[in-house]
């Protein structure tokens, strides 16, 4: 490699989001405002039972309305094999149930027809008029309910769910058991700002599907799978985003009604989900029961934790929430044994969401620690410091780059926690008692393969690659990554992604696409420089590295809240998150990312929850009125530090990913401040009002 | 939600011509509250008369009174000169509803007529008395947190949703309709009827009549005022509980006090126990606690809500200490 990178530093600079104009003057085009002509539009009639069968479906009605064009049941749908979670082969399922294949219903929501019409009005109104008998068996919906099936999972991607390293039972009996405490979170929905849609186009044997995509050649393989195609036969596109969270990775049953619609009636199909088919048919985070057991010594040292967690699983999904996976690896603890037990409930299939595992896993483990540190009346940041690993206790691998340590002593710093008064109850003013908490971040630095190709095209640079961005910033930091290998400016450069025709990326999810991606564009950016040509196309993959050595990003998060004990209101008027990430390609869109995470953290500690009627299984909370994001003013004075310390083992470009880690340990963070504030040690989330009083 | 036709009347007389014309029609003015439940499929209104042309958004206000036409906007009431010095309780309960989007289209009548956010009276797969008559009731048995703990009966819990209304039962509002044989005023309190054996039933209005007015009487009571609010987030929430509360003073002693509360009744709850309990004596913790249990009185708690006596009554006390507080 002869060509160098320019030291014009634009990686690493605060460039403004590259689509930001398209977006802010309405451009962008998602999915469903993609203009199609000639299409058809579908909607969803959803179960209005959890548990059960359909007696009887009549759409006699629905079919009268002017306009409708075609109604599915599972009488008359195609049938269709839904393909098992494959991730060898990029083909990933969300769900392993396919609805509209019997009379079967297994949870509330479930697709159970779908109406096709001239317009969007005409097919909603009919769908409003199909009308379906059921016969209701009583749902299984309770996390303990006995009659519900429970398992033992063995692995997540790979990491054993039920683990273990030392004597757990001997180091907690000799520590006489510190802290034995359970903590509980309820069902999260992702609440994307833009609700699924599907546009589906058959040209022959070809299929289009425009369709918003956290991995669309996972999407394309499904689709190619179900509806026996060659994966090259469907093309996915999907430019922008509204948000994924990861409620738009693995691949939906609805994308095979539209392409199934589609097909039917021999017309493009643009089907929309309602935002409450949203909440019941693409995802959850489960909920969770984890009971901790912590053994320390006198001064602190940890020397056992025991972490068991309970998990809401579905008839209808595969996905199992893994929060104690953190426990193995985050300190350095002798004995340590995480276990999970899911139990199958009547519930919608759930997925990933922001950070599975770590977010209401580190709620409990963090949680346990701010107990454990006060119980021993030892600072809450010297607890962490006094435990931390430079060398992974799971893997027994040196950590390529961990700076927790770091970030817990800037954090300290910049919050001013010298002046943090040990005992809780101590800061008032006014009406309101003030509380100040920390607690531990991390995420993963994954990494996997991805392609690039760069086309020189008169004085402009076109980079391709089959990526995604949810409005997270990846236009920008590919376009500032290809500028600088290029040696040009920014103005020069072109980035297209969103279209499954591109050389291929991993999904965006696990906070990978920085960290997999960039190095693919750079090399083939540093390829083209170098050869002068007119085209380059680059592989770029981890390698070896991998077996020698953990990748993980670390962080540190510092609450402030405001209690006013009489009346049960929590405020969080100060936040400060401090991130070690590896070198920070763009700062601003960085920054927006652990904003993002913190305040989806703000909402997990005190706002959100799906509300389940315990004998029916329906949602009741499925709009934005009534399942609570946080809204602005429940956001407080918010702070990011970034620790950068380029990361070079992982990747070239010594980035690691920033999508997921924001969010983590905000919610233990928020509830060890109320505890500073109130002196109350609140264990279930969310904290709402009356758990204060 | 289903096909529509929608209407628009220029003159008042048209309105209430056409109300009576077209069998299940209904007014339509900001449509923050019928759009809503049309696309939850709770109403089916095959006609929408738009009444957003008629003369009622004008504020007006003397010595003795401000009247509010119905179709002033939430935010433009909130944010009048004269309602935020003289009825600060009505600007601060009219900025706490909903969202500023929602605020700026919501009219006055429109939300006194603002029904439950009960989740089963919202899904008509769910029983509901209040949606369908003698259809049972599912929030019973079911979860029932942001119930109601006052006027409610055994065939209704849900909880009136408005914020705006429970300062005006706090200030003897009077709500002028208009129907064909002219028009008449009702006291706000007996506007509102208690569910009972008919909670479809949520108030006086007859067939055919239009919401065309409040207006409200102006004195101390109302000048030394607050609304406090407690829900689960600042803003875009519906209340857990909420406190109107107005005190008059001489000296150190309350001479007149007008108090009511949200979040916890079947109807905008007025509690004119309290109010006597605080008349005559010295503004302070005994009185302010004495008034909150008289207010609480004849609460019925379920198993989600029953955290609302306690949390009813720590509310009002905060509403009165900010009343002196503030004075």
């Amino acid at each position: 490699m002869t060509a160098t990178v320019t030291r014009e530093s634009i990686v690493g600079t605060p460039v403004d989001r590259v689509d930001g104009g398209l977006k802010v003057t309405g451009q962008a085009q998602y999915a469903a405002d993609t203009p199609v002509e000639h299409a058809a539009f579908a909607v969803l009639v959803s179960s209005t039972i959890a548990r059960g069968r359909i007696l009887a479906i009549e759409t006699e009605a629905a079919a009268a309305i002017p306009g409708v064009l075609k109604i599915f049941t599972h009488e008359n749908a195609p049938r269709f094999k839904q393909p098992d979670p494959d991730w060898m082969n990029a083909l990933v399922p969300s769900q392993t149930f396919m609805p509209l294949q019997s009379p079967e219903i297994i949870h509330y929501g479930q697709q159970v027809a779908v109406v096709v019409a001239e317009t969007f009005e005409t097919a909603r109104a009919a769908a409003a008029l199909v009308e379906v008998a059921y016969e209701v068996k009583p749902p299984l919906l309770l996390l303990h309910d006995p009659a519900a099936p429970r398992f033992q999972p063995d692995v997540f991607f790979g990491e054993p769910m039920q683990d273990a390293r030392g004597d757990v039972d001997a180091a907690l009996a000799d520590a006489g058991g510190r802290i034995d405490a359970t903590y509980t979170t309820p069902i999260e929905s992702h609440n994307a700002m833009e609700p699924h849609a599907t546009i589906a186009q058959w040209n022959g044997h070809r299929l289009i599907v425009h369709e918003p995509s956290q991995w669309m050649i996972g999407t394309r393989n499904y689709l190619a799978k179900v509806f026996d195609l060659a994966p090259e036969d469907v093309h996915v596109i999907s430019p922008f985003v509204g948000g994924g969270f990861g409620a738009k990775g693995f691949s939906l049953p609805h994308s095979v009604f539209a392409a199934m619609a589609a097909r039917a009636i021999g017309r493009p199909v643009k089907l929309m989900l309602s935002r409450a088919q949203v909440f019941t048919t693409t995802g959850h985070r489960a909920q969770t029961e984890q009971h901790l057991r912590i053994g320390a010594s006198d001064d602190g040292q940890l020397t056992a934790i025991d972490h068991a967690s309970t998990i809401s699983s579905s008839y209808a999904g595969w996905f199992i929430e893994p929060p104690g996976l953190t426990t193995m690896f985050l300190y350095a603890c002798p004995n340590v044994r995480i276990r999970h037990e899911a139990a199958t409930l009547n519930l919608p299939a759930p997925c990933p969401m922001r950070a599975p595992g770590e977010a209401p896993g580190m709620f409990a483990l963090e949680s346990a620690l701010d107990e454990l540190a006060a119980q021993l009346e030892i600072d809450p940041i010297d607890l962490r410091i006094r435990n931390d690993a430079q060398t992974d206790p799971k893997t027994k691998l040196p950590f390529s780059s961990r700076h927790l340590v770091e970030c817990l002593e800037a954090g300290a710093d910049w919050f001013k926690w010298d002046r943090r008064p040990k005992k809780p109850r101590q800061m008032r003013d006014g009406d309101e008692l003030v509380g100040w908490g920390v607690a531990t971040a991390t995420y993963a630095g994954l990494r996997g393969p991805a392609s690039a190709r760069v086309r020189k095209e008169d004085d402009r640079y076109i980079v391709e690659v089959a990526t995604h961005d949810l409005g997270t910033g990846m236009y920008t930091i590919m376009t500032q990554v290809a500028a600088e290998a290029l040696g040009v400016p920014i103005s020069q450069v072109e980035c297209r992604i969103g279209d499954s025709r591109f050389p291929p990326a991993p999904v965006a999810g696990g906070s990978q696409s920085t960290a997999s991606v960039m190095p693919a564009v750079q090399a083939a950016c540093l390829k083209l420089r170098e050869s002068g040509g007119e085209m380059a196309e680059a592989d770029a993959a981890p390698g070896d590295e991998q077996g020698r050595y953990s990748f993980q990003s670390f962080g540190a998060q510092f609450a402030e809240v405001r209690v006013d004990e009489a009346i049960g209101r929590v405020r969080v008027s100060r936040f400060l998150g401090v991130f070690d990430c590896g070198k920070i390609l763009n700062p601003k869109t960085a920054r927006s990312q652990m904003l993002g995470g913190i305040v989806f953290g703000i909402g997990q500690a005190l706002f959100e929850e799906a509300v389940v009627d315990p004998r029916t299984g329906r949602l009741l909370t499925d709009s934005m009125a009534e399942y609570r994001v946080p809204v602005n003013a429940d956001v407080g004075e918010l702070e990011i530090l970034f620790v950068e310390e380029p990361d070079y083992v992982l990747n070239p470009l010594g980035a690691r990913g920033v999508g997921e880690i924001g969010i983590t340990g905000v919610a233990a963070a928020i509830a060890n401040a109320i505890y500073h504030a109130i002196g109350k040690r609140l264990r279930d989330l969310p904290i709402t009002p009356e758990k204060l009083l | 939600m289903q096909a529509f036709e929608l209407l628009t009347a220029r003159k008042t007389d048209d309105a209430l011509a056409l109300i009576a014309q077209y069998e299940g029609a209904a007014f339509i003015a900001g449509g923050t509250t019928v759009v809503d439940l049309m696309k939850c499929g709770v109403t089916l209104p095959p006609v929408l008369i738009d009444i957003n042309g008629l003369p009622f958004g004008e504020i007006d206000a003397n010595e003795e009174r401000i009247r509010i036409g119905a179709l002033v906007r939430n935010s433009d009431v909130a944010y009048d000169r004269n309602v935020v010095h003289r009825l600060p309780m009505l600007s601060k309960a009219f900025l706490s509803g909903a969202s500023g989007q929602l605020r700026n289209m919501a009219t006055v009548g429109g939300n006194l007529l603002q029904r439950t956010r009960c989740p089963y009276f919202r899904d008509p797969a769910s029983r509901c008395n209040k949606r369908e008559p003698g259809t049972g009731c599912d929030a019973f048995e079911g979860i029932h947190r942001g119930h109601a703990i006052l006027g409610t009966s055994n065939h209704c819990i849900a909880t009136h949703p408005s914020d705006a209304a429970v300062a005006l039962i706090a200030l003897d509002a009077v709500v002028e309709l208009a129907a064909p044989g002219g028009t008449r005023r009702v006291p706000i309190e007996e506007f509102y009827i208690v569910p009972g054996a008919t909670p479809s039933i949520e108030n006086v209005l007859l067939k055919g009549e239009l919401i065309t007015a409040v207006e409200i009487p102006l004195g101390a009571a109302q000048r030394n005022a607050t609304y406090l609010k407690v829900r689960d987030r600042a803003s875009y929430e519906f209340a857990l509980v909420a406190v109107a509360a107005g005190l008059e003073f001489d000296g150190g002693t309350i001479t007149q006090a007008r108090l009511a509360l949200g979040g916890v009744g079947a109807i905008p709850w007025r509690v004119r126990g309290a109010e006597q309990v605080l008349a005559g004596k010295k503004a302070g913790p005994q009185a302010f606690k004495e008034a909150a249990e008289a207010a609480l009185e004849g609460a019925i708690p379920r198993r989600d809500n029953a955290f609302k006596v306690e949390l009813a009554k720590r509310a009002v006390v905060r509403a009165l200490e900010t009343v002196v507080r503030e004075r």
